[in-house]
């Protein structure tokens, strides 16, 4: 079975001024969002406490609440978490944060003293100079990420292809941001790796297609750059779709199945999924050839003697006007 | 015709029989068991098993089997309820010199253990444990380090008769005040004699002629690495009372450690304990009373206190105090360089070395003696309500002769074994005075919600893996069979990798196996793909297949380099469970490249690669 018809010859390059009007749009939305709305950090970067209880039956938020106005608490918020039987307290950093690993003692005590079915689930706590290093070294980890992948690509590549692949990245994260900070998840660490693994596997995508328009390079004779790229797409778009799917496939059921804690990093994987996808056909091959990519440029050196490579006449349904 | 030499099936069949070998362990479970060892962290006498053997044959309480090392001792049963049983009976029999603590053994048959084939480490959120994170605040360290030099120096300068105006520290230096140019260029000649740590520099005063002593910077790094070797010692000593199986204690960066107690499910006891404080206190040994005779009839002397060693002998001591830890800069276990001997070294700061030396002009030959006291928090139910106390605990760790006059520097010999002499170190280490320390991070996962973090992992990678499988068999046929057979292979490998490894399995670690189960396949479609493109092309199923193969491998080569890049810097950025998500992705990466283009061609080429004629593929 195929996922599509094996002559499938659809003419992506010849939308390509209209995937770049889009793509510049959700970009725009995702600056705008992110500057506007801003992400929604999680505890890792902020610092403060987390604690997570299960009570055996429903408790009223409410009486959660006073009981903790109660005991000294100012500022906390209470939420549920998952079922109604989860809920979780969180307390901003303190200034100075003395002491702040005692909170979480003192919110159980409180809260068992109340009501006997309390069953401690999970506490974080992060002072506010651990945050700060963790938000560092994300954004560390990202830029390293970004530009040992540039590095990689100019050398089996060509710079074009890098910085089109880099383009392209860089197109997924701001829009996967964008998305986190439309729909405000929760960014926390697990997200930070979840957009990292968002990169590898938007760049395999990419990788994928320049492999292939590389080799197309190479033995097509006739083509021009755009109808080159249009049946690398066109001859990939089979791969590219069943791998998007078992991905799919996965991400759906960690999303469903894997509990509340990894919702966050199944969500941005699942949307970095989409979004991958799409860059793969439309921003990455539309990159190469917006910054000029041309046959020239990725001919193997030849030499005396050897033999040259097989070469094939660019099918009918590719050649343009 | 599409043929495998014989070394690659070979070399397939060996990966594959150790991967599932050493993925085995993973199958088997948990022992319910108690795990005794020594409260100050001694080794165990080899007759110690018989010994627990026959403490539980005395209550019918039957052993899965014991599993012994000098510092722990193992014992595995059939239920929960025997495991508590035996421990409830252990601890009251074996009292506060042992720590009794329940814990999971890995059910593991001898003849896997005897490969040291073992089962994945469970990371703390998902076996449930708490993760602290403590800083030790290296300013006050600092400005211990200089209260210590400042006393250093009066007594330097009181002992060679030079007076001054005052000695006192200045933001991060030391600053002597003294009355005439003379005297300035004496003191500078006697410091740098007696403390060369310092660098020496002159500052006229207004009225005065000033020395500025800087602390070198290497002693400054050497004293704060000490500052925080200190602090894990203490900490390590503290862990062993809560009886946990497999504490680590670790440094992170240059003033942190990082503490993670598995199991360990009451996080207020925990850091309780950790807080607990230790100090130790030298007093010279009362040689004119009969220990005995006090302990008899109850009857102290009064200038003397009645102490008890760790035999339990009695002894009775001065009341007063020669020094105490905080007149202790550092005690390090060596060898006499003499008598070849083991020893500790002790160094004393500026006072108590001075009243150490007057102790020990005057008592050259009679025995002094090193206390050990600790400030252990404790709970008690008193008429129902929980009662917080601390406890004192007093216990004499070591009495020696002084066989001549000393002060800042000496040395305890006659101590046995190397082993006692570093544990006599550890403890007087223990007992210094300590920079404070803070928790800045903390995690605790209940027992609970590790289970259902296990459960929900467990489920997700089943149904992902499902889903995948389905998938393939629906769009590949036998070809996707053959791609799940190597699926299959590539879970197994992962899982046999991570346990050789030890590498520790958390939440977002098992994340990252999904994930590889859903991206693994990549490399099989690419091949498939490629396949079926060259089937319509009009190229022979055989030749298909070698130029499926053959084209996509550069490309699978290249798309995986760069998502292992990805990975690799995460796992050089990641922390904690982060770090096991880009150690099981990267794992994944390397194992299905193996799976899915060697793997899955010897099952194509085992099908097709003999006949003669194949008509068509079924893809």
């Amino acid at each position: 079975m195929d996922i599509i018809k094996s002559n499938t010859a659809i003419n992506f390059m010849g939308q390509r001024k209209l995937a770049v009007v889009f793509s510049v749009v959700l970009i725009l939305l995702s600056i705008g969002s992110l500057s506007l709305r801003g992400l929604n950090f999680g505890l890792d970067f902020t610092g403060g406490t987390l604690i997570e209880l299960s009570y055996s039956e429903s408790p009223e938020l409410n009486d959660v609440r006073s009981t903790l106005t109660d005991a000294g608490f100012a500022e906390f918020t209470v939420q549920t978490f998952g079922s109604a039987r989860d809920i979780v307290v969180r307390i901003p950093a303190e200034d100075g944060s003395e002491g702040g690993a005692d909170l979480s003692t003192r919110v159980l005590e409180a809260l068992a003293a109340d009501n006997a079915g309390v069953d401690l689930r999970r506490v974080e706590f992060v002072g506010p100079q651990v945050g700060e290093e963790l938000a560092e070294q994300g954004g560390l980890a990202l830029l390293y990420a970004l530009f040992g992948i540039l590095i990689y690509v100019s050398l089996r590549f060509q710079w074009r292809f890098a910085v089109g692949a880099v383009a392209a990245l860089v197109h997924d994260v701001l829009i996967v941001l964008g998305l986190l900070s439309l729909f405000q998840m929760s960014f926390d660490l697990t997200v930070v790796a979840a957009i990292l693994a968002v990169i590898g596997y938007s760049l395999n995508d990419t990788i994928v297609v320049y492999d292939r328009l590389r080799e197309n390079f190479r033995v097509k004779r006739k083509g021009t750059a755009i109808d080159l790229t249009n049946l690398s797409i066109n001859q990939m778009l089979g791969r590219t779709l069943m791998t998007s799917l078992t991905t799919m496939a996965v991400l759906i059921a960690l999303f469903y199945f894997g509990g509340e804690i990894i919702h966050a990093f199944a969500y941005t994987l699942i949307m970095g999924v989409i979004v991958g996808t799409y860059s793969s056909i439309y921003v990455a091959g539309n990159a190469a050839i917006m910054l000029g990519v041309s046959k020239q440029d990725l001919m193997p050196v030849e030499k005396e003697g050897a033999d040259q490579p097989d070469t094939e006449v660019l099918p009918e349904r590719f050649r343009q006007g | 015709m599409n043929k495998f030499p014989a070394w690659k099936y070979a070399l397939l069949i060996v990966a594959l029989g150790l991967g599932a070998i050493y993925a085995l362990p993973n199958l088997f479970g948990d022992d319910p068991s108690v795990q005794i060892s020594s409260t100050r962290g001694f080794e165990l006498p080899d007759e110690f098993p018989a010994e627990i053997q026959r403490s539980l044959d005395g209550i019918n309480i039957e052993s899965k089997g014991i599993d012994f090392t000098p510092q722990r001792l193992l014992v595995r049963f059939e239920s929960t309820e025997l495991q508590a049983r035996a421990a409830d009976a252990l601890r009251e029999r074996l009292g506060d010199e042992y720590v009794v603590a329940l814990n999971l053994a890995p059910a593991t048959p001898d003849s896997l253990r005897a490969i040291s084939a073992e089962p994945m480490v469970l990371g703390l959120d998902l076996q449930g444990g708490v993760h602290f994170l403590m800083e030790v605040d290296m300013d006050a360290a600092r400005a211990q380090q200089l209260e210590r030099f400042v006393s250093d120096i009066r007594l330097v300068l009181r002992n060679s008769g030079i007076r001054y105006r005052s000695v006192r520290v200045d933001r991060n230096d030391i600053v002597a005040e003294l009355r005439s140019p003379e005297d300035r260029e004496e003191a500078s000649r006697i410091i740098a004699r007696d403390l060369p740590e310092l660098t020496l520099e002159n500052r006229d005063g207004s009225e005065t002629y000033n020395i500025q002593a800087q602390i070198d910077e290497t002693v400054l790094q050497e004293l704060q690495q000490n500052a925080l070797q200190q602090n894990i010692t203490t900490l390590r000593n503290r862990v062993n009372e809560l009886g946990v199986s497999e504490p680590i204690i670790q440094q992170q960066g240059a003033n942190r450690i990082v503490v993670q107690l598995p199991g360990v499910q009451d996080t207020a006891e925990a850091k309780r304990v950790l807080g607990s404080t230790a100090t130790v206190e030298y007093r010279g040994v009362d040689e004119q009373n009969d220990p005995y005779e006090a302990q008899r009839t109850g009857r102290v002397p009064a200038q003397s206190r009645l102490y008890f060693d760790r035999q339990g002998e009695p002894i009775l001591l001065s009341r007063t105090v020669i020094a105490s830890g905080d007149n202790l800069v550092g005690a390090a276990a060596g060898f006499d360089q003499q008598s070849g001997q083991p020893n500790v070294v002790v160094t004393l700061d500026g006072v108590g070395a001075r009243r150490m030396l007057e102790h020990t002009t005057e008592n050259v030959g009679n025995r002094m003696a090193v206390v050990f006291i600790e400030h252990r928090p404790e709970t008690e139910i008193v008429d129902g309500e929980e009662v917080r106390t601390t406890r004192r605990v007093e216990e004499v760790i070591s009495a020696a002769v002084t066989r001549e006059p000393f002060g800042r520097r000496f040395q305890t010999t006659g101590l046995g074994t190397a082993t006692e002499a570093t544990q006599l170190a550890m403890l007087l280490r223990a007992g210094a005075l300590a920079a404070p320390m803070q928790i800045i991070e903390e995690r605790t996962v209940g027992p609970s919600l590790g289970q259902d973090n296990i459960d929900q992992g467990f489920q997700s990678v089943i149904i992902g893996f499902a889903l995948v499988l389905v998938v393939m068999a629906v769009f590949y046929k036998l070809f996707g069979l053959i791609a799940n057979l190597a699926l299959t292979a590539n879970l197994v490998l992962i899982v046999a990798l991570l346990s050789m490894l030890g590498a520790t399995l958390t939440l977002p670690g098992i994340a990252g196996i999904v994930l590889t189960v859903g991206m693994a396949v990549d490399a099989n479609v690419l091949i498939f793909e490629r396949i079926k493109e060259e089937l319509r092309l009009g190229n022979t199923p055989q030749t298909a297949i070698r130029a499926g193969y053959g084209k996509a491998f550069s490309t699978i080569a290249d798309a995986n380099v760069t998502t292992l890049i990805a990975a690799i810097v995460l796992f050089m950025f990641g922390t904690g469970p982060v770090k096991g998500f880009a150690v099981t992705l990267s794992l994944g990466i390397l194992t299905s490249m193996f799976t899915a283009i060697l793997g899955t061609r010897a099952v194509v080429n085992l099908i097709y690669g003999n006949r003669k004629r194949v008509q068509a593929l079924s893809i």
